[in-house]
């Protein structure tokens, strides 16, 4: 199955406080899609009206082109921010409960529960109260929680804050599997190292506004002009004043600039072999952290 | 999966948290011992016929009567026989009765004539038992309608509490949760007044008030839907209550014009049973109507077709409270920013349903 979720000119407003503005992107079959924003950007707002808990004032999200149903929605997988399950249930209890409710039948269940607590970890405490639970282990149950159905979609909003490494690498590994299987996922997350490593596009918002949409290389390539880090032997303060260079950071032999959009990089290396010995010069990837503030100011 | 099956799902689930929770459960049986002590215990206590000491000579008329007679040798034995908590009482020569502190009414009835008395208005219910039934009726549907309807109100704000809300939203429609929280409250509250029901009525038996039992059963035929109907009422606006705050120590607060609409009948119910115009009234109320209802039933008040047409308006009562409860369920249930106005969430649904 690869069908695309996409999001069409959808508006939203609290009171007299518009938050989203005309939002559309996509988010491909088979794809990680990072979905990045500053606090109070619309992130959330966006996903609960994918999932249906919001309604847009404007717009519509449909999937494989066709308007999203609740039972379409039924089948998609959803961690909300705020995180939550039952206190008093446990935890194998209540994902088998939650995957009852999204249509399965209690023997499908109880099988698919037990094989995903075993997978995220969580085996053994499967038969805890949900509240004897350590944070970190409460937040894998709530993993377990949007995957006990094998949704066709995925909404995780900010799935991977409040876990340790340890258990980010466990549910990385879980959300690539699915991803592999044909099922688009999107993910918020504020750690941009960690959208970073894992996203394969890329959904940038900020004031209810997309500023940004597309593959990740594609992005880089088309918001930042070309960045390059040179060293030499000696101080490399002269690159300062080469024409068309920007000067981004210097640190005695290490400096890092940008040229502008199409200009050839190549005079300056040799400029700087006529100085003297290079250690080393290279085109510079812009983080995503560079991205980002450059498409949000 | 439609809106039947997700609510059978949800109801499920209250049930099953519910029938594991201690409190429930030993609330539940503090009532049962309760209800069995209430019933067998009195005539137990005052149970047993008296026992009395006598002399051969005046034995005839006290065994007729079906006392434990105990013969002794003479009157000082017999007084002996009292003073040792041996018999209740004893019969001297003269004839005189004695006792320790209080005169054995029995005794003396079994030893003296009375003329025969003809009563023309017979009440066909002792006025101890026409007092107390009215309050056990009240008593029942106040303790259990609060009770349950309090745990329906603290199911809905643990959800939103949690924010475990989201996720049910996103996965059934708003109208299953709330259908299945009243339906599972309904269910437990009836099972609970059912059990105790029946360890009363074996307890009645036990106690040998059957007769008492044949004089309820019609008032208690009645109750069962008065019950649950009036149940659904409360139960719609306690759900809206709890979706209206955010944590469990805020229920208190928004849940007092639920309160007031459980207090007020059960006192009205209460101090009123004996008038009956004001009984006339209440009985048709949606509020109070399912106790008076069954009480006007019970001390014959009634004719056959008006609980009929009470049991509509309660019906007509408690559909509109549970659209307007739902409604407002629907409105605030995604709010989880402080307390919500019961405006704001009359005027605005959330989700897409």
């Amino acid at each position: 199955m690869t069908r695309t979720l996409r999001l069409d000119g959808v508006d939203r407003s609290f009171g007299d406080r518009q938050v989203l503005k005309n939002v559309s992107f996509e988010v491909a079959a088979g794809r990680m899609t990072g979905f990045v924003g500053a606090n109070g950007a619309g992130k959330t707002t966006t996903m609960r009206i994918i999932l249906g808990v919001l309604a847009p004032d404007a717009g519509e999200v449909t999937w494989g082109g066709a308007t999203l149903t609740r039972q379409d929605r039924r089948r998609f997988g959803y961690m909300p921010e705020e995180r939550g399950l039952y206190p008093k249930m446990t935890t194998r209890e209540q994902v088998t409960y939650l995957g009852r409710l999204h249509g399965l039948d209690s023997p499908a269940a109880r099988r698919a529960t037990d094989a995903l607590l075993e997978r995220v970890g969580l085996g053994e405490r499967g038969d805890d109260l949900l509240e004897t639970l350590s944070l970190g282990n409460q937040q894998r149950a709530q993993i377990a929680a949007a995957l006990v159905h094998d949704p066709e979609v995925l909404v995780l909003d900010e799935p991977f804050s409040g876990l340790d490494p340890l258990a980010v690498d466990t549910v990385v590994a879980v959300l690539r599997e699915r991803a592999a299987a044909g099922v688009p996922v999107l993910f918020s997350s504020h750690q941009l190292d960690v959208v970073e490593r894992l996203c394969d596009d890329l959904v940038i918002i900020n004031d209810g506004v997309i500023r940004a949409a597309g593959s990740r290389q594609q992005l880089r390539d088309s918001y930042t002009s070309p960045r390059f880090e040179l060293v030499v032997a000696t101080d490399a303060g002269w690159v300062r004043d080469q024409p068309g260079v920007t000067l981004v950071e210097l640190d005695g032999a290490r400096a890092v600039f940008d040229l502008p959009v199409g200009a050839d990089e190549q005079p300056l290396l040799h400029a700087a072999l006529a100085r003297g010995p290079v250690r080393a010069f290279r085109p510079v990837s812009p983080s995503l952290t560079e991205i980002f503030r450059e498409v949000t100011q | 999966m439609n809106v039947t099956q997700a609510t059978r799902l949800v109801a499920e689930r209250e049930i099953r948290v519910k029938l594991r929770d201690r409190t429930f459960l030993f609330g539940t049986l503090f009532f049962l011992v309760i209800a069995a002590a209430g019933t067998i215990l009195p005539p137990l206590l005052s149970g047993g016929p008296k026992s009395v000491a006598v002399t051969q000579d005046a034995a005839g008329p006290l065994r007729a009567a079906g006392l434990d007679v105990r013969v002794v040798a003479d009157d000082r034995a017999a007084e002996q026989a009292v003073r040792d908590g041996d018999v209740d009482a004893a019969v001297v020569s003269g004839p005189a009765v004695l006792a320790m502190d209080e005169a054995p009414d029995e005794v003396v009835r079994a030893l003296s004539t009375a003329p025969p008395v003809r009563l023309l208005d017979p009440d066909a219910v002792d006025p101890v038992v026409a007092f107390l039934v009215p309050f056990v009726f009240a008593f029942v549907f106040f303790i259990t309608s609060q009770t349950f309807g309090l745990q329906i109100a603290q199911s809905v704000t643990e959800e939103k509490q949690t924010r475990i809300v989201e996720i049910l939203v996103a996965a059934v429609p708003v109208r299953a949760l709330l259908a299945g929280k009243v339906i599972a409250g309904g269910i437990l509250a009836l099972g609970q007044i059912v059990l105790i029901g029946l360890v009363a009525v074996v307890g009645m038996r036990i106690g040998d008030s059957g007769d008492l039992l044949t004089l309820l059963a019609p008032a208690i035929g009645w109750f069962v839907p008065f019950f649950l109907l009036g149940f659904v009422l409360l139960a719609a606006m306690w759900a809206a209550a709890g979706a209206l705050v955010n944590r469990q120590e805020d229920i208190a607060g928004v849940s007092t014009p639920v309160q007031l609409a459980v207090m007020l009948p059960f006192f009205a119910v209460i101090f009123l049973n004996d008038n009956a115009t004001a009984m006339r009234v209440l009985s048709y109320l949606p509020f109070s109507s399912p106790t008076a209802m069954p009480l006007r039933l019970f001390t014959g008040d009634a004719a056959g077709w008006e609980p009929i047409v009470s049991l509509a308006i309660l019906l007509a009562a408690a559909g509109a409270f549970l659209a307007a409860g739902a409604r407002v369920y629907e409105g605030s249930l995604l709010r989880t920013n402080g307390r919500t106005s019961l405006r704001a969430a009359w005027r605005e649904r959330e989700s897409i349903g």
